[in-house]
């Protein structure tokens, strides 16, 4: 029976940008209506990203660890993987916070529906699913439709052995061979996941390195280490033709001197991502995307359309979670009436095997903006605590303002760089100087603590390393 | 080895001073911060140390010489006793035992202003050195945070800084602070030292920056009243069934707009900086209102659009609202000009100050009646006494006299005024 449902504010979108706006408008006081395509909440990031590929990375790491723990005397027999354990174990954790954040919609009274939403126009949206309300009128809707993974022409092969990174977290089996096409985060992350699951992987990447526009220097580790783990990264290397074969894949790519091909049994698609707003019906809003999909707004979350708002993938910048629900916060807020905006820093985390983290400014914009900065390095082969890990090839940076010797940006490499990252995070929030953070104890030892003496060394006052006087 | 002593640099942008009399003579001995001679400048009577030790062998100037900042006052020959370092120690004293002028050897030989801060640089893109509840609070008050210079560590913005940037915004700028060093009173007797409040530290320095910002001139007039009056008292009763007051003060708002729109000048801020008068198209009254507090000022803002019933109301809850604290900041923003009234308090004449920026302010004295010749009969007539006081860097004297002319007509003729003549 169709009916028509009337509510201040509709949220399409259940991912963490979505619910979250959803949580803190119904906090603020106002009846929120959260509709999502899935039946379970979480969206790309609890269901087929961020969570399910941080446990399968999780797993990767215990067995690299295992195998890396004969150089301490300390010898484990191959790991036996029983993948549809894994699989359950996965799964498990994804149903476990999914019903957690159904269990918060109960609590708040928000009202849950499951479908489609498309806007009729800028006050009322069509909802198609199974549930009795087909329409919603509001006072103000939040898209927070979020993004899919783009597929380029030359790469649709309808054929199973075309991966995404959703599929590919669906661990179907452990390929013999994989070909990564984008050496991005995405693609870097779930190629450790399948190598130290036991797949021999390949990365091609487009640019000249892995990771791009992230500061070579913390790059380097990570490659180091990939390189071993990996059968091959080729970089500056273009795919240019892919056809299935009876044994697989064949690929075809041209580098900058050669051109080979390869048949692999598997082809992961990590070469970006794309807005889901081609299909809501914002042709009947006032809302126009640009050429790639995205939503423009101001710094409060508002589109063009002044009953509309959007957050998170939906809108320009990284496609991150925290991103999105941070403005899924501010969308609220700015709807109940306080004076919200988004100014924070985004921190950006690459959690593979060492992790990659940074904030603020980086060496390399500093470098295209010509900017004078003082960089400070520690490496971590001066820590105590990563030579008791056995993992010294990391390094925390500091990016300091020389004038005002305000902390600008940090970038770290390292097991945990993603934890570590907080505190450059919260120094550059707080406007910190460098002084303030070499005057902060950090726990001896640990690896936060290389954070404090890099900040030690900006200031002279290092006694861990020997600095010969200026 | 004859060093010479020259006149330190005074601050305070002393540039020279007349010498009273020479504290030393030739073969004297000196020591560090002795005072060789009594200087008078045009800030204070001061005595001048030596920055030096040693024995004087010349004196180079007199009593009564004008010397500025850097001339040579006193050649001294340096011994081996009197070198900058704390008298010689007597061999037996474990500790050095202390001296006659404990100062002597603590006090920096010159002083120097302090280095000026450099201004808040340019924004370069970086985040705002504010934390995030710093910055919220900015955009709670409406400050644009890349216009405020943080006061701390690598000029990290507190909110202190945003509440003052909150008071210049008010103001017009921050007020120079130049300290006065007081003398002891309590040389002449008890006394008791009592905080300054917040709004009593506004208040003087809003009151010492329209002091040094405004050359004022005040004139004073008198406007017949009676006719007013009059019309008060017989519409006093409507008005106050609507809930409002029908006070002198909403009747005088309504001539002070009549005289505004004539002279626009007196509508105005002056911006030295750029050479240019701001002349404003919207008409902000400050009411100057007596709290326990101190002194506020709450605006009507567009009074012109507003009529008597409007304005009494209004005037009615905000004068409320500034006795009882509940003000909004914003409603202490935005005037063009400022009305003060001591009439209730029983004053006649008094100067008032202009509020800073605006350029000129109007204050009402009691109406008193007063025996009055009218067509050659003497007549009891109500008499109200008016004060104008104004930037004469913005208005002529000449102007003035128009202005407060157009008042008092306004004044002696409501039905006038009040059709918007």
């Amino acid at each position: 029976m169709a009916e028509t449902h009337k509510t201040d504010l509709l949220v399409i979108g259940g991912g963490p940008g979505g619910y979250t706006a959803a949580f803190r408008a119904a906090d603020l006081g106002l009846h929120v209506t959260l509709v999502n395509a899935d039946d379970n909440l979480g969206g790309t990031c609890l269901l087929r990203g961020c969570i399910p590929s941080k446990a399968l990375l999780h797993v990767a790491e215990l067995i690299t660890e295992a195998s890396e723990a004969r150089t301490y005397g300390l010898t484990f027999g191959d790991p036996k993987i029983d993948l549809d354990a894994l699989r359950g174990w996965k799964d498990n954790i994804i149903t476990r916070l999914s019903t957690g954040l159904s269990g918060l919609v109960r609590q708040r009274k928000v009202t849950h529906l499951t479908g489609y939403a498309q806007f009729e126009n800028s006050q009322s949206a069509s909802i198609e699913g199974d549930g009795d309300i087909d329409r919603v009128e509001f006072e103000h809707a939040i898209i927070a439709t979020g993004s899919r993974p783009i597929v380029l022409p030359i790469f649709a092969l309808d054929t199973p052995r075309i991966l995404d990174s959703t599929t590919a977290l669906d661990l179907d089996e452990i390929p013999k061979s994989l070909l990564v096409i984008g050496g991005g985060i995405i693609g870097l992350e779930l190629g450790s996941v399948y190598a130290a699951l036991g797949s021999a992987v390949t990365v091609v990447e487009m640019t000249d390195t892995l990771l791009p526009g992230t500061d070579p220097d913390l790059v380097k580790p990570l490659e180091t280490r990939l390189r071993q783990a990996f059968s091959a990264i080729h970089t500056s290397t273009r795919v240019t033709h892919i056809e299935e074969v009876n044994t697989g894949i064949e690929v075809n790519w041209e580098g900058e001197e050669s051109k080979t091909s390869e048949i692999f049994d598997r082809v992961l698609l990590c070469i970006g991502r794309r807005p889901n707003t081609d299909n809501i019906g914002l042709e009947n809003t006032e809302i126009e995307p640009d050429e790639q999909g995205f939503i423009k707004v101001d710094s409060q979350m508002r589109t063009n359309d002044p009953r509309l708002f959007a957050i998170g993938d939906a809108i320009p910048g990284p496609g991150l979670a925290h991103k999105a629900a941070h403005e899924g916060k501010i969308a609220a807020e700015v709807l109940a009436g306080e004076p919200a905006s988004f100014d924070a820093l985004i921190p950006s985390v690459v959690y593979t095997d060492p992790e990659i983290a940074w904030v603020g400014l980086t060496e390399t914009d500093a470098l295209k903006q010509d900017r004078k900065v003082d960089i400070v390095r520690f490496p971590w082969a001066a820590s105590g605590k990563a030579h008791a890990i056995g993992r010294i090839e990391g390094q925390t940076k500091l990016i300091v303002d020389p004038y005002t010797q305000r902390v600008l940006g940090m970038g770290i490499v390292g097991p945990n760089a993603g934890d570590l990252i907080a505190e450059g995070v919260l120094a550059i929030e707080m406007a910190a100087v460098a002084e303030d953070i070499a005057h902060t104890i950090h726990p001896h030892p640990s690896l936060a603590e290389t954070i404090g003496i890099a900040s030690e060394i900006h200031l002279g006052s290092a006694t861990d390393v020997y600095m010969p006087k200026k | 080895m004859a060093t010479e002593f020259k006149l330190p640099d005074l601050g305070e942008g002393v540039e020279a001073g007349d010498v009273v009399s020479v504290l030393v003579a030739e073969g004297d001995t000196i020591e560090i911060d002795q005072s060789v001679l009594e200087l008078e400048t045009d800030k204070a009577l001061v005595e001048v140390p030596s920055s030096v030790a040693g024995t004087v062998t010349e004196i180079h100037i007199n009593a009564g010489d004008r010397v500025p900042v850097g001339s040579l006052l006193i050649s001294v020959e340096e011994g081996e006793q009197s070198a900058p370092s704390p008298p010689e120690p007597e061999a037996e004293a474990p500790t050095p035992a202390p001296k006659e002028e404990p100062e002597s050897t603590a006090r920096a030989p010159e002083p120097t202003p302090p280095a000026p801060r450099p201004p808040a640089p340019a924004s370069n893109g970086d985040p705002i050195p504010a934390a995030p509840s710093t910055r919220r609070l900015a955009r709670e008050l409406g400050v644009d945070l890349t216009q405020v210079a943080g006061s701390g560590p690598g000029g990290r913005i507190s909110q202190d800084d945003i509440k003052a940037a909150v008071r210049d915004r008010q103001t017009g700028g921050p007020a120079p602070t130049a300290p006065v060093q007081l003398p002891d009173f309590s040389r002449w007797g008890n006394i008791e030292r009592q905080p300054l409040s917040k709004v009593r530290q506004i208040i003087a320095k809003n009151m010492s920056q329209a002091w040094q910002q405004v050359a004022h001139v005040t004139q004073f007039d008198r406007a017949d009243v009676t006719d007013l009056e009059a019309f008060r008292q017989r519409n006093k009763e409507k008005v106050e069934a609507s809930g409002a007051k029908l006070t002198p003060t909403v009747l005088a708002l309504k001539a002070i707009i009549t005289a505004l729109k004539t002279f626009p000048q007196f509508n105005a801020s002056l911006d030295a900086g750029a050479n240019e008068i701001i002349l404003k198209h919207y008409y902000n009254l400050g009411i100057a209102v007596d709290t326990e507090r101190g002194l506020l000022v709450p605006v009507i803002k567009d009074v012109n659009r507003k009529d008597i019933l409007e304005l009494a109301l209004e005037l009615g809850d905000i004068s409320q609202r500034a006795r009882t604290g509940k003000i909004g900041l914003e409603e202490l923003q935005g005037g063009t000009f400022t009305v003060t009234n001591l009439g209730s308090l029983g004053v006649g004449e008094f100067t008032p100050i202009v509020n800073y920026p605006e350029v000129a302010i109007l204050g009402f004295g009691r109406a008193r009646e007063e025996a009055t010749v009218r067509e050659g009969r003497i007549e009891p007539r109500l008499i109200m006494p008016l004060a104008l006081s104004y930037d004469h860097r913005v208005i002529d004297g000449a102007d003035g006299a128009r202005f407060m002319r157009k008042i008092v007509d306004a004044l002696e003729n409501p039905e006038l005024m009040l059709m918007g003549g």
